[in-house]
């Protein structure tokens, strides 16, 4: 069976970088306000009237700022696994950005060792697969090291 | 411009799984508003639709598919889209055609016809929409943000598991006896803890279903009101407020917050800032409120709502439920209708239906689920994307 080829499950938000994936956000160059998703035209700081923006990664650890997990197949366009596996949700803020992500947790994660404030880091995970293709997905992990 | 308008009549069409065409709903509400007030249809003069995205093209023109649908009586219509917030929008717009003197008389419909199971996005591949990508990409029902929200409740309020299954007990015993309720069922905090877990810590009997129904207004200027010699129930206000920039909690269906990296958070979350636009429109407070109609979409949000309604302080929902404040017969029932735990939401009809609910309460027609001596009442409501509304209804003949 030929390997498959990587891709991103939404491809310009973050990088496949095996060991140390990245969210790609950007930064307003005027008022500094972050974003993600990548934002690129227009600032949304009412006070702010720029529209040029640097291309950034975002912080790879955050701490949790929410959780849950889904115990029914989500509807499509999920593409849930069969037989379906419970997935944990986080929402993760990050303290540079001052912005909360959603993310799943890595498929390994159970609820009950998430509390809200724990540091998670990103990693990837396959989201889904077709005959020729794994599309990846930016997943949250607890950290295993110390918090930075 | 402000000033009150009064409510001449309300209707609907009974909640539930009916599998009929939402116009049918909505004629039935329209049919039943237009006879408790005694307008005749040919008098509207102007009809406003809350739309719904789930029935095709006679959704999203609503007013002109009502208005059709009662035989085209030449009024002029606006259809408005507002999630959640729609009947909100629609009666707003409809209030403002009265007060800026252009109409005298108004019909308000809203109704829908919803699939079975979660509320999916509308088909077709959309990789720039939000709503879209939230499901592909993680599977984020609106379960799933609401039980992120309630989960903070829990770790950061030290709400119980068993405050919001009591939530439940309260609306259900509040819904046996509303005759429009889709569940009519008393339940124990014990079956709704036994109910099957789907987005910890919400529990089926704790997440607002989706619904068949309708709901219709008619409104008309004081004026109006006056020459046929009534004193009706009036609105005060009608708040449908956006967000202030940054938004920095995550709300159905972001997939990241805001940046308050640059300007600072405002001082006021989304729903007590909708709930505050009301209380000054009004000229009133939380302690002029006798009841109030809240969007419980799940039962922790309920708690919410009476923080950002102002009857207790930030974190002290529970206490309040748990002293029985917000049962009918208490300090300040909420959802005295059964809530949406017992309609299951119809979105474009569930904010017109919370107003129904305070003019029958405001009335006295409330029957069963009557509240005693109720002068003000308020009804709450937040839908995606940044739409929220508040509307605080006056009884009729008070100064």
């Amino acid at each position: 069976m030929a390997e498959k080829i990587i891709k991103a499950a939404r491809e310009g938000w973050f990088t496949l970088d095996r060991h140390a994936p990245g969210l790609l956000g950007s930064q307003c160059e005027e008022c500094e306000t972050f974003y993600f998703p990548p934002h690129h035209h227009f600032c949304r700081n009412p006070a702010c009237q720029s529209e040029t923006f640097l291309q950034i990664e975002l912080s790879r650890r955050g701490r949790i700022w929410s959780y849950t997990d889904a115990r029914y197949p989500p509807p499509p366009p999920f593409i849930a696994p069969d037989p379906y596996k419970v997935c944990v949700l986080a929402a993760v803020e990050l303290e540079r950005e001052k912005l909360i992500v959603l993310g799943q947790m890595t498929a390994s994660t159970r609820l009950d060792e998430l509390k809200i404030g724990k540091v998670v880091e990103l990693c990837l995970e396959t989201l889904y697969s077709d005959d020729k293709h794994d599309y990846m997905m930016w997943k949250w992990q607890p950290l295993q090291g110390p918090a930075v | 411009m402000t000033g009150s308008v009064a409510i001449l009549g309300v209707g609907m069409h009974p909640w539930g799984k009916w599998g009929r065409n939402f116009v049918e709903y909505g004629v039935r509400a329209a049919r039943d508003a237009l006879e408790d007030a005694a307008v005749p249809w040919p008098e509207i003069q102007f009809v406003a639709g809350a739309n719904t995205v789930r029935c095709g093209y006679p959704g999203y023109v609503s007013a002109a598919t009502f208005s059709q649908a009662l035989g085209w009586n030449g009024a002029r219509i606006v259809s408005c889209y507002a999630a959640c917030a729609s009947g909100s929008q629609a009666l707003d717009t409809a209030r403002m055609q009265i007060l800026s003197g252009q109409a005298d008389v108004a019909l308000v419909v809203g109704a829908d016809t919803t699939p079975k199971g979660f509320l999916a996005p509308v088909k077709g591949d959309r990789p720039d929409d939000p709503d879209w990508l939230r499901f592909h990409l993680f599977g984020a029902t609106n379960p799933a943000y609401f039980a992120m929200h309630a989960r903070r409740r829990l770790e950061l309020y030290g709400t119980t598991e068993e405050d919001i299954a009591a939530v439940r007990v309260k609306n259900g015993q509040n819904g046996l006896h509303n005759p429009n309720a889709r569940y009519r069922k008393a339940f124990t905090k014990e079956e709704v803890l036994a109910s099957p877990m789907v987005c910890d810590p919400l529990r089926l009997f704790e997440i607002c279903a989706t619904s068949d129904g309708g709901a219709a207004l008619v409104i008309s200027s004081m004026d109006y009101a006056r020459h046929r010699g009534l004193q009706p129930v009036t609105i005060e206000a009608i708040s449908t407020i956006t967000p202030t920039f940054p938004s920095t909690r995550l709300e159905l269906p972001d997939i990241a917050t805001d940046s308050a990296a640059a300007l600072a958070m405002p001082a006021m979350n989304f729903k007590p800032a909708v709930i505050q636009a009301a209380y000054e429109e009004a000229a009133i407070g939380p302690e002029d409120i006798s009841l109030a109609e809240v969007y419980d979409l799940s039962t922790a949000m309920e708690l919410d709502w009476y923080e950002a309604l102002q009857l207790c302080p930030e974190g002290d929902g529970q206490l309040l439920l748990r002293e029985g404040a917000t049962q009918i017969g208490g300090r300040i029932p909420v959802n005295a209708s059964g809530g949406l735990s017992c309609f299951g939401e119809a979105v474009p009809a569930q904010a017109l239906a919370q107003v129904c609910e305070l003019t029958w309460q405001l009335r006295g027609q409330a029957g069963q689920r009557q509240v005693a001596n109720a002068t003000y009442g308020i009804t709450a409501n937040e839908g995606l994307f940044g739409h929220g509304s508040a509307v605080i209804v006056k009884q009729g003949g008070i100064v």
